[in-house]
């Protein structure tokens, strides 16, 4: 499937910024069922904008800006053509073992509740991990409530997993956090989702996970639909939670009043081509 | 005069009651001069210290207020052989030290040979995923560390902590020796006492051959620190005045392109080497921890592009966590193909459940330690502590065995120190300081000396009431 995407950010500040520094996650890289057809980036004011290799595989873009800056858009919009590989996630860049993503964070070291609700999922370690897995998936999708308005980006797992309200990057946390507490390596995983409803235009990019199963590698699972990943998912990032894979993690200085507003349209390139 | 336990190792008696030579002027002069004078010279320094303001906060106490480290006024002496042995095993072990982090963020040779388990490199939170396969400027991780020893016999030492982030306590050495040149000037016409002056300067060549390959003939350097709430900021103020370089904190310093830059009143300058003071998890909010106001945003990609030197290093906490500390001998003959200079401590790692069985058996005797506590906090004395706190710490250390080491209680060496009930010996530790530049390792003569100033104490940490002496080595 051809997914035809476009994601801009725009933030205006009443009073100008002095200078502006981002760090964008915002472009895929290719693998097996993932290949970029092309994408660019592009900032509205004028500067170096910076490629880089992160710690994780991801390609990132730095840039910064001097002011006074009143309005400062960040645009990416490409075509990516992908094919469904049941999940199973190859041919990515890999730099560090499975093993090390065993790690907690700050974002997703489990309390009780997380830890309990695992060990009771797992039988306590004797089912096999990846039905774990599915059934820890097919719970989030099914108990939580979809909700933009109950969580931050500093939401830790256990808080959303108290309120049982969230969005992807929260369920992708309780996910991860599970999942390191019975031992299976567990990553973050942002990108883009081509929605089955026919919803093209959002307000946000998506966010699901891959966990490691010896023998299969790592799998994609995308507990905010209950589905492992199909050719609708465009990975673009991973990291041990949001903040290592976050599309974009910035700093302005001076500036006052910021608004900030996002949009992003996931869609079928063909579709689009025929209108 | 002074009562001597046969159990420890006396430092100016041997078990003979006999003086050590290097101590021999020392003990004449302690056994002639008048006790009023001793207490009146006592005070003098602690007004100086007092007057210099040079305090630390301790973290923690309810009355958390500015607390002057108490000062004792004896010296401590090392002898000229004594001294040569220890700086060959410091600077061995810094070489390995350094050598474990280059390996540990790039190739993973350790890994493979299977000297040191995976999940002690992945698994150790304070590895830092943004220096995988990153390279630093020279190669250099740590150049300046803090090495703990201790003595418990004449003839070795024994590192009780490798401290490769951003150790503290150089301010203490240096003022020491003030004070005491200060107030007992007679005492350094006896004895050839090396100079440790010269530190300010060793460390500021240190830092600047450590300057990216592209900065300028004389690069530009500056002292980090997190601001004046921090404990240690006294010290951070004093070392950039002995450099001569600019104390700056994050929001002084600005990223523009992949260049580092601090304002000035001459506008932007750029910044070569950092000497910073503040932790790996403030240092740059874009990469690390987001709420950090301590930090300069981007800082980590100028790092990434090779255009700025951090001193130390981002991530070499690997290098001194006291899990990795038991596999130092291994590290230092892997690397160097050497036998350690310096001993390590037996100590049981509580993530193999063999150990743990022996540690929780024998909790009463040993010493247990968070594998990331520091300053002496998170840490249990068995043979000093009583039965309810032994059993809270047993079950901390039952619910997560991978954050605990433990360790036989060392017979710490005592000096003569002079106390309310006069001049008795007390333990001590050493902190001496190692500064691993691209040219070569620079090791100032000395350290810190903590004392334990409570009888029996083997606890030296300053937040635990502990104190510092000025140390001495003979230069013949």
């Amino acid at each position: 499937m051809r997914i035809r995407i476009a994601h801009e950010t725009v933030y205006r500040y009443d009073t100008p910024a002095t200078r502006a520094i981002q760090i964008l996650r915002l472009t895929p890289r290719a693998h097996d069922g993932q290949y970029v057809v092309r994408w660019r980036v592009e900032v509205s004011e004028d500067c170096r904008v910076g490629p880089r290799e992160d710690a994780f595989g991801n390609l990132t873009h730095t840039f910064t800006v001097d002011g006074p800056i009143s309005e400062l858009a960040v645009r990416v919009a490409g075509e990516v053509e992908t094919q469904d590989t049941h999940g199973i996630m190859r041919g990515a860049r890999e730099k560090f073992p499975p093993s090390f993503y065993l790690r907690q964070t700050e974002l997703t070291v489990p309390d009780q509740a997380i830890a309990g609700w695992a060990d009771e999922i797992s039988e306590n370690g004797a089912r096999p991990a990846l039905e774990t897995l599915h059934a820890m998936q097919q719970s989030i999708y099914a108990n939580f409530n979809f909700d933009v308005d109950a969580t931050a980006t500093s939401t830790t797992a256990s808080q959303a997993f108290a309120n049982k309200h969230g969005v992807c990057q929260d369920y992708a946390h309780i996910f991860c956090s599970a999942a390191r507490h019975l031992k299976i390596p567990a990553r973050y995983v942002g990108g883009y989702f081509l929605r089955g409803d026919g919803v093209i235009d959002t307000e946000s990019g998506h966010a699901w996970t891959e966990a490691f199963i010896p023998d299969l590698g790592w799998i994609a699972f995308d507990p905010a639909n209950g589905i492992c990943a199909t050719e609708a998912h465009v990975r673009v990032a991973i990291g041990l939670d949001y903040l290592g894979a976050a599309p974009v993690r910035g700093t302005r200085y001076g500036g006052l009043g910021e608004a900030m507003q996002v949009k992003v349209s996931v869609d079928q390139a063909s579709r689009q081509s025929q209108q | 005069m002074s009562s001597r336990s046969p159990d420890f190792f006396d430092e100016m008696r041997a078990s003979d009651g006999s003086i050590r030579p290097a101590y021999r002027q020392l003990a004449h002069w302690l056994d002639t001069v008048p006790k009023d004078v001793l207490d009146y010279r006592r005070k003098e320094a602690e007004f100086i210290f007092r007057r210099i303001g040079i305090t630390f906060a301790v973290y923690g106490d309810a009355a958390s207020t500015e607390r002057l480290i108490p000062f004792d006024i004896i010296p401590r002496i090392l002898n000229r052989g004594e001294w040569q042995k220890l700086s060959r095993g410091l600077e061995q072990r810094v070489k390995a030290l350094n050598m474990y982090l280059s390996d540990a963020y790039h190739k993973r040779e350790i890994l493979r040979a299977g000297i040191v388990p995976e999940e002690l490199i992945y698994g150790n939170p304070v590895f830092r995923p943004e220096m995988n396969g990153q390279a630093v400027p020279h190669d250099i991780y740590v150049m300046i560390a803090g090495i703990d020893v201790v003595r418990v016999d004449p003839d070795n030492f024994y590192v009780l902590e490798d401290n490769a982030r951003v150790p503290s306590g150089v301010s203490y050495m240096l003022e020491n020796r003030e004070i005491m040149l200060r107030l007992f000037p007679e005492l350094f016409i006896d004895h050839p006492v090396a100079p440790v002056d010269n530190y300010a300067d060793e460390l500021l060549a240190t830092l600047k051959s450590v300057a990216p390959n592209n900065s300028s003939g004389d690069p530009t350097v500056v002292l980090m620190t997190p601001g004046i709430y921090n404990s240690a900021y006294y010290e951070h103020s004093f070392l950039a005045d002995k450099l001569g370089c600019e104390l700056v904190e994050g929001r002084d310093m600005f990223v523009k392109g992949d260049m580092l830059y601090m304002r000035t009143t001459e506008g932007p300058k750029r910044v070569d080497v950092i000497y910073r003071r503040v932790d790996d998890d403030f240092i740059d909010p874009l990469s690390f921890r987001p709420d950090s106001m301590l930090g300069v945003p981007g800082l980590m990609s100028v790092y990434q592009a090779g255009n700025v030197t951090l001193a130390n290093a981002v991530g070499t906490g690997i290098a001194d966590d006291k899990a990795v500390y038991s596999y130092m001998p291994d590290i230092i003959k892997f690397y160097l193909g050497e036998e350690p200079i310096l001993k390590n401590v037996d100590t049981w790692r509580c993530r193999e459940p063999d150990h743990l069985k022996y540690v929780l058996d024998n909790i009463e005797k040993l010493v247990v330690k968070e594998v990331h506590g520091s300053g002496g906090y998170g840490m249990l004395i068995g043979p000093a502590a009583d039965k309810k706190t032994i059993e809270n710490f047993a079950a901390k250390v039952k619910a997560a065995p991978e954050g605990f080491i433990a360790q036989p209680t060392l017979a710490l060496s005592t000096c003569p120190t002079f106390v309310e009930e006069g001049i008795a010996p007390r333990h001590v530790d050493l902190r001496p300081f190692v500064l691993t530049g691209r040219d070569r390792t620079r090791i100032v003569p000395g350290g810190l000396t903590r004392v334990a100033l409570s009888k029996g104490s083997l606890v030296v940490n300053s937040s635990q009431g502990g104190g510092t002496k000025d140390t001495w080595v003979l230069d013949r």
